[in-house]
């Protein structure tokens, strides 16, 4: 065991976890978190997403001890109280069905959107790609992730 | 260490709906405080801090309104129903509709679901009925409450129930509107104490009458559902985020072949391991037990285990099974379970017919790969045993448990609590026999959790069929015989949470009493075929139990690969006829003149109708001209009803002629699923059906070997993603009834029928793009490319 420290969601954590413990287990289980979640274990499903300085990455096979720079979770996406456009989007489409997947679903498209706020139709179907739902609600949340680049279009426009 | 939680099971409960209420918001606003001494107030007090909440827990009595509903002191109301929801909203149009019944506004009710301590035993979720049956029983019991609000109201005012009105949880005066009473001054935190009558849960009512569906003030609104928003900022509680105190996590070991039989089990390779608990064995079982979740991962990674495989393959590999299908000796035909459909005389119609056509269809196993793993936590505290979980059925969940552990039922509870997706494979979840059995060995609460490899290749599998047609026309091109014969892979469907058929049981050696085969019946259409035959016949493959090749229901079980073979046939009569599609199905939906007693052929007519409408579809032959370009397009219809709710489906698709891709850009959804809770909440479920459907079309397919199942991950268990989905769909919402304005129009299911045609649509609009019929399913993109090669396309 080694002191790992960790900083999530704007609070620094130090832990004293086997440094090639997966992040997801560390999120979930010392720090209960409940946004990321476990589905393959592998990589390919994006269920476990978490970003890492703003850049999505797959928590069930980053060693906590290669974690840099600041960690957000789905629980620390929204600031100062309101939720992240892509949430809100997120409701007002009435996106998921069971839910399981949409942590990633919603993580990956607010990186994808406060990257490139502009996105065609085709890069938002690439860019969401690698998260899989198997109660396939692709169709909503290509919609809510548009519904959300307008908003956020929106918000810069007032600005 | 933060993040540990330590709060009563209702405080979980809880937690899910309201998000931030606390225990005791939820008791001043439901009237739970009062409950105290009853059955179902002692499982409802709390959980394992007095020995009153520790159990055991008696069923809820369903004959009994305060069972169902309860007015707290604010007058707000908690509705307890035996159904869960998958997440198709189930629980919000619950909500909808005993609210419209009771009189109360949505925001002023939850909705408890599954939950064997305090909720009636309604079955859980199957069948699509959560609306159709449950919540029409919810209707009912809410109702009831009302009338007896009434009837309070009217003693305490002094004048008769018809000079009352209501609205929103307060009754008033009629003639005095100024003076009221609210629900939660007249019942708050009190015994409704009135009993129900009914032969059986689902007939359960009073003395009221539900409303006419036109006095329905909140059914047929598009009200957000209540779990989304925590859905979306990671607040929800999952079963897979219940964290006990003393909690320890499990792995299993699985058989690296089908059949295999266990020799040895080292455990000196993992008793060095950091957090190493047990290694628990039971036959071919194993699972390995430690402190922390990922030393569990690693210790059952490291073990060290020996295996031996069985003397004869278990099973064909998958590019042999459909021969394997059709040359093996179907089962024996016991009590008549197979018995043949039989109308007219159909081999004389078709040695007579003008034309006759034949094809074979082939549909592999298709599995759930539901999107997280299976999990459930066992806590075995004081003598009782609680599961948390997400199988869909809680209460044979609870049976079946007691039943393995050999302990009485009213000791063991279930909480059901949402999971990724069910679809028939939390209708008998492993993970929770597993995590009680485990608990039961270490005294401790243990969370199991499946791992991605494991779930793939040993969750329960839809089976594989293989399906042959023949069909008679006349001179005029008219359907006058049928014949279907299918062979089905499903000769031990694993049932409902039975005590001997979960996977740890059948590993353990324990086995059914006999094998129980999973029924199909023929193509369900409301065609008007005067000769036909429809016949299915079970097929064993050589082992039986201890498969990963175990068949269970999968969305809407059967129905898929029967209707992808019979609708694609259809088409096939149809281009033989030379007749469009769409009017070559009207013809045979209008063949006869009479219908059942819900109209299912009028209802069948109007969604095919109202589909080639919605799409413009313009009447011709099939196939269409091939085009010159790269990528072809083509269009396809399929009709089916399931239960009592009929669809038409037309899927558009794009087919490249150099890599035989598949996509399908457009997909068109005519639904009559009668009285509609929550439309927004139906064209999401449709949405999610027709998807569902596209990628068990082109993607899905169970990969194995002589030995074992190979596709046991995303990269070889491919599934549809983001890229491959449709850029539009239209739902259209038919209401074929002869009366549509009925007043008791009922809901029917709609978790299932818009699935059910989507193979046999993608696969007609193929064969229109392309002239090539595709036969086998999944329209992988190397099939599609042999056989267009094949046929110089």
């Amino acid at each position: 065991m080694r002191e790992t420290t960790l900083t999530v969601n704007g609070e620094t954590h130090t832990l004293d976890v086997d440094p090639a413990t997966p992040l997801l287990y560390v999120l979930r289980n010392d720090l209960g978190l409940r946004g990321p979640r476990f589905g393959c274990g592998l990589a390919q499903c994006g269920t476990c997403t978490v970003l890492m300085d703003g850049r999505p990455i797959r928590s069930c096979i980053l060693p906590v001890s290669r974690t840099r720079g600041e960690i957000t979770t789905l629980e620390g996406l929204p600031e100062d109280g309101k939720l992240h456009p892509v949430q809100q989007a997120w409701i007002d489409e009435q996106v998921p069905q069971c839910g399981f997947c949409q942590n990633g679903q919603i993580l990956t498209a607010a990186a994808l959107l406060d990257n490139n706020p502009n996105l065609s139709d085709d890069e938002i179907r690439r860019g969401m790609n690698p998260i899989l739902c198997r109660c396939l609600t692709y169709f909503r949340i290509q919609s809510a992730v548009k519904r959300a680049a307008a908003a956020m279009a929106g918000t810069e426009a007032d600005r | 260490m933060s993040g540990r939680r330590d709060l009563s099971a209702i405080d979980r409960a809880l937690g899910r709906w309201e998000g931030t209420a606390s225990r005791r918001d939820f008791l001043k606003t439901s009237g739970l405080f009062v409950f105290g001494l009853s059955a179902i107030g002692a499982a409802r007090a709390g959980f394992g801090a007095q020995p009153a909440e520790a159990g055991p827990y008696p069923d809820p009595d369903f004959l009994q309104l305060d069972s169902w509903l309860v007015v707290g002191e604010d007058g707000s109301a908690t509705f307890y129903i035996g159904k869960t929801d998958g997440g198709q909203g189930t629980g919000t149009a619950t909500r909808q509709m005993m609210c419209d019944e009771l009189d109360l506004a949505f925001d002023r009710a939850t909705v408890v679901m599954g939950r064997t301590d305090l909720t009636v035993d309604q079955g859980g979720s199957g069948g699509s009925d959560a609306i159709e049956r449950g919540a029409m029983v919810g209707r009912r019991i809410a109702a009831e409450a009302r009338r007896v609000l009434l009837e309070m109201a009217s003693e305490r005012f002094g004048v008769p129930v018809e000079e009352l009105r209501v609205s929103e949880g307060v009754i008033s005066l009629a003639a005095d509107p100024s003076r009221t009473v609210t629900y939660g001054e007249l019942i708050g935190g009190r015994r409704f104490d009135v009993a129900l009558t009914g032969a059986n849960i689902n007939q359960a009512g009073g003395v009221a009458s539900i409303k006419p569906v036109q006095d329905l003030k909140l059914v047929g609104q598009s009200i957000p559902r209540y779990d989304i928003p925590a859905k979306v900022d990671g607040s929800f509680e999952w079963a897979v985020d219940v964290n006990l105190p003393g909690m320890v996590h499990a792995r299993n070991v699985r058989p690296p072949f089908a059949g295999a039989t266990l020799t040895g089990v080292d455990e000196s390779s993992v008793r060095g391991l950091p957090g190493f608990l047990r290694v628990v064995r039971e036959g071919n079982y194993v699972a390995v037990v430690c402190e922390r979740e990922e030393q569990a991962i690693e210790a059952a990674e490291t073990l060290a285990v020996t295996w031996e495989k069985p003397a004869t393959a278990p099973f064909p590999a998958s590019d042999d099974l459909f021969d394997y299908l059709r040359s093996a000796a179907p089962e024996p035909n016991p009590g008549g379970r197979w018995a043949p459909e039989v109308e007219g005389d159909p081999d004389a119609a078709l040695a007579g017919a003008a034309t006759v056509v034949e094809a074979a269809y082939d549909v592999p196993f298709q599995g759930h790969t539901a999107i997280g793993p299976a999990h459930a936590l066992a806590d075995p505290s004081d003598g009782q045993m609680t599961i948390y979980t997400n199988d869909m059925k809680p209460y044979s969940h609870r049976t079946g448990i007691a039943e393995f552990l050999g302990m009485p039922p009213e000791r063991v509870r279930v909480i059901w609590m949402e999971g990724p997706q069910l679809y028939g494979r939390t209708a008998a979840d492993d993970a929770g026999f597993e995590a009680a059995y485990l608990a039961k060995e270490l005294g401790r609460p243990v969370r199991m959790q499946w791992m991605r490899h494991e779930e793939t290749a040993w969750d329960t599998k839809g089976p594989a069929f293989a399906i042959d047609l023949r069909g008679g026309l006349d001179a005029d091109g008219n359907l006058v015989a049928l014949d279907y014969q299918g062979r089905i892979a499903n000769y031990a469907h694993v049932g409902y949470n039975q005590a001997r058929t979960v996977l740890i049981a059948q590993l353990m050696g324990l086995r059914p009493e006999r094998p129980a085969p999973g029924g199909a019946g023929g193509p369900d259409a409301m065609y008007h075929v005067p000769h036909r035959r429809e016949e299915t016949r079970a097929v064993r493959l050589p082992l039986v139990f201890e498969t990963p090749l175990r068949t269970g229901n999968l969305r809407d079980p059967n129905g898929p690969q029967i209707t992808f073979a019979a609708e694609s046939f259809v088409d096939e009569l149809a281009a033989a006829a030379d007749a469009d599609p769409v009017e070559f199905r009207l013809r045979l939906l209008r063949g006869a003149a009479d219908d059942d007693e819900i109209f299912r052929r009028a209802r069948s007519i109007a969604v095919v109708e109202a589909a080639a409408k919605a799409y413009g579809w313009d009447a011709r032959p099939s196939p269409a001209r091939v085009g010159s370009g790269r990528l072809l397009t083509g269009r396809g219809i399929a009709y089916a009803y399931r239960a009592r709710t009929t669809v038409a489906v037309i899927a558009e698709v794009e087919v490249d002629r150099e890599t035989g891709q598949v996509r399908v850009p457009r997909m068109v959804c005519a639904h009559d699923c009668g009285l509609v809770i929550n439309p927004d909440g139906l064209e999401n479920t449709i949405q999610g059906n027709l998807l569902h459907g596209i990628s068990r079309t082109l993607f899905e397919e169970v990969r194995f070997d002589t030995e074992k199942v190979t596709s046991v991950d995303w990269r070889t268990h491919p599934t549809l993603t983001h890229r491959d989905a449709p850029e539009r769909i239209d739902v259209v919402v038919v209401n074929g009834d002869p009366n549509p304005d009925r007043p008791d129009l009922r809901p029917y299911g709609a978790g299932e029928p818009s699935h059910k045609p989507v193979p046999a649509a993608i696969a007609n609009a193929v064969h229109d793009a392309t002239g090539v019929r595709m036969r086998r399913l999944p329209l992988r993109p190397e099939r599609v490319l042999a056989e267009l090669q094949a046929a110089g396309v």
